[in-house]
């Protein structure tokens, strides 16, 4: 049989598919294959451009932003992972941004300081005398293990403290913001150890490469990139996996799963952990890019403005937090260009306007407006978000 | 004896401010599950009340006492229009409400700096209030008097309501059971309206008292939002003597830790002091028993 009018091709599969048996299931048919790598074909788009079209087409500043925009992806793909995929909303994922950026860049502090030498600020700021933790920090290795171990660290203790006890919901997610708000007030309060408001900054150096060199910018970038592909590719997989299932089993009905014989805060203690690694690794590569990190990368609105770009694209989708960081990375600046007030009105519309009518965010847009034709979508459309229940 | 009763009354005049700020926050979310971001923007338009107050009447005395009910108003008239506008349609989903009034709050932030001013104004406090109380030796500013005042008025009156009148009745109905209250006959729609009304009110009060003693400022809605919000959490949600208790204990440490250390460790350590409470108590000081398993 042979159809050649793609209006009549629909009707005929579904009556093949009502008639005839399925075909086995060991059989590697495209669309099965399709199916199961369907979502890798995207990611390939994604890695195309950012690392082979991008680096060619735009210039070193703008790619330098771009960069910038990949980190800070990175830690929106944690999000969407404790987020949408978990079910808990991380207010305060600037904390874990923070602790990979600052790591990062007291080992640049050091680097430019010079082997024995103390940050400049501490002279100008302290009486010149380094506190003994920083002294590991002069040794690279060390701090790349401290990008991963300390988030690591710090959020298994935090989420067995607050997840084992069963503290969810908006409890969660303001605990988290005001661990960012008390981060960014330490910050600042500790002048002398960390550079206080200002941050750090006026780096030359990132492990023995120049900073200002070209070659060494756009590499800079390319780790950027390459680490938000490389992450994307283990979030497939993660989200496929039994673990992935769970997890989402566990963001819709929390009391089902523990009837099961799991633990749901283990379930969500690995998802917290992960994302604060993820966003540390974020913060660590973003440094070098953007020259500084100070308290404002990482306060409360610095991670709300995460949260955005995570909303905007859908939080729970793969790709939607990437595209919606990078997104907002765009529009932030080129609308504080223009009209350097209108931004925050932009910012707060955003919230109201894809939380309330696009809780999927712009990834379901498709979906959306396709269901919109036949008849209005049902309640089911937006339950899936909807991961817990009214009080 | 001054390093003991200075902490103790100045923390409690925060911790009368912290309660009227977060008064809302329990009703609203124990009631509707809803969390207000933008009720610290409540006490903001409060603050904003009294100032406008005073450009039109020039006796600070009078337009205090004017701007007491007018604030009460224009900040609960403004949560009526955030329930009705946005909230009501996300009743399904509370967490999210989180995040929408977040972006309300960025909104009037913003909003508040293009009409006034990113610089903060000055609020004249009236003559009864510019006085010092010695409390064992320590000359305590009537202002934070009256803030505590103001609190235990506004609590007092609430309770009351709550107590006594037939929609506080509702209110108390719908929190207990919602279901069971709508099948009673309650217009669960318009307690929550009026739930909103209220606890807009009594922030845009609150506000009213922090414009007298540090002035109006567009952003000083975020300095107390986060701090209310631990209040209710340690309280316990919907509770209002929880409340009241928590306020009042957040107020006092936060100072404590304030005179020893200084004012950002002292924030950092309140915040760990919460984190270690809520591992001993999760569900907060008080709470309503019930079989739900959530």
């Amino acid at each position: 049989m042979t159809i050649t009018d793609p209006e009549l091709a629909a009707p005929a599969d579904v009556e093949r598919a009502a008639g005839t048996p399925p075909p086995a299931r060991h059989s590697q048919s495209p669309a099965r294959l399709l199916g199961t790598y369907g979502a890798l074909i995207p990611i390939a788009i994604l890695a195309v451009v950012l690392l082979v079209w991008a680096p060619q087409s735009m210039s070193a500043f703008r790619l330098g932003n771009l960069g910038k925009y990949c980190a800070l992806a990175l830690a929106a793909m944690g999000i969407g992972l404790a987020w949408g995929r978990g079910g808990m909303l991380v207010m305060g994922q600037g904390v874990f941004f923070g602790l990979g950026g600052y790591a990062m860049a007291m080992h640049m502090k050091l680097e430019a300081a010079g082997p024995g030498e103390v940050p400049d600020f501490m002279v100008l700021y302290g009486d010149g005398t380094m506190p003994a933790w920083w002294e590991p920090f002069r040794s690279g290795p060390f701090t790349i293990f401290a990008i991963v171990a300390l988030p690591a660290l710090v959020s298994f203790i935090l989420g067995q403290a607050i997840l084992k006890r069963r503290v969810k919901g908006a409890y969660f997610a303001i605990l988290t913001q005001a661990l960012a708000v008390a981060f960014a007030t330490l910050l600042i309060a500790t002048i002398k150890q960390t550079g206080g408001f200002n941050g750090l900054n006026t780096f030359t150096t990132v492990f023995g490469h120049n900073l200002y060199d070209p070659t060494v910018k756009k590499n800079l970038y390319l780790v950027a990139a390459g680490l938000v592909v490389l992450f994307l590719v283990i979030l497939w997989q993660l989200y496929r996996s039994r673990y992935g299932e769970l997890l989402v089993a566990t963001r819709d009905a929390e009391e089902r799963i523990r009837f099961l014989g799991y633990d749901p805060a283990n379930i969500k203690l690995v998802a917290f952990i992960i994302a604060a690694v993820m966003a540390s690794i974020g913060g660590a590569v973003f440094v070098p890019i953007a020259g500084i990190i100070s308290p404002s990368n990482v306060d409360a609105p610095a991670s709300i403005l995460l949260i955005a770009g995570v909303a905007l694209g859908g939080r729970s989708s793969l790709l939607g937090p990437v595209l919606g960081a990078i997104a907002v990375g765009y529009g932030r600046s080129a609308l504080s260009e223009k009209f350097p007030t209108q931004w925050t009105y932009f910012q707060g519309a955003l919230f109201i306007v894809v939380i309330l009518l696009l809780p999927s965010g712009a990834a379901s847009l498709g979906s959306r407006v396709k269901s919109l034709w036949p008849k209005r979508p049902a309640k089911a459309d937006v339950d899936h978000v909807a991961g817990e229940t009214r009080r | 004896m001054n390093v003991f009763t200075t902490p103790l009354l100045t923390g409690t005049a925060t911790g009368a401010i912290l309660l009227m700020a977060a008064l809302g926050l329990t009703l609203t979310f124990g009631q509707m599950g809803v969390i207000n971001m933008a009720n610290g923007e409540f006490l903001m338009v409060g603050a904003y009340v009294a100032y406008v107050t005073q450009q039109l009447i020039d006796s600070p005395g009078l337009s205090t006492l004017i701007a007491l009910p007018m604030a009460f108003i224009v900040a609960g008239l403004l949560g009526l229009l955030l329930e009705v506008s946005i909230i009501q349609w996300m009743y399904k989903r509370p967490l999210d409400t989180l995040l929408v009034t977040v972006g309300v709050s960025l909104v009037l932030q913003q909003l508040a700096q293009d009409v006034f001013g990113a610089q903060g104004d000055p609020v004249t406090a009236p003559s009864w209030l510019g006085g010092r109380i010695s409390v064992f030796g320590y000359e305590w500013p009537h202002r934070q008097l009256f803030t505590i005042v103001l609190a235990i008025g506004s609590l007092a009156a609430l309770s009351a309501v709550l107590k006594y009148s037939s929609f506080g009745r509702r209110i108390r109905a719908t929190v207990q059971n919602r279901e069971l209250a709508e099948t009673l006959g309650v217009s669960t729609r318009n307690v929550d309206r009026i739930t909103f009304f209220l606890g807009s009110g009594l922030a845009g009060v609150g506000g009213v008292a922090i414009a007298l003693i540090s002035g109006t400022n567009p952003t000083l809605g975020t300095s107390y939002i986060i701090p209310a919000f631990l209040v209710v959490v340690v309280g316990g949600v919907g509770q209002l003597k929880g409340t009241v208790m928590a306020a009042w204990a957040v107020g006092v440490v936060t100072a404590f830790l304030t005179d020893w250390l200084s004012g950002s460790m002292a924030q950092v350590l309140t915040f760990a002091v919460v984190v270690v409470f809520l591992t001993v108590r999760p569900q907060g000081l008080f709470t309503v028993r019930t079989r739900s398993l959530a």
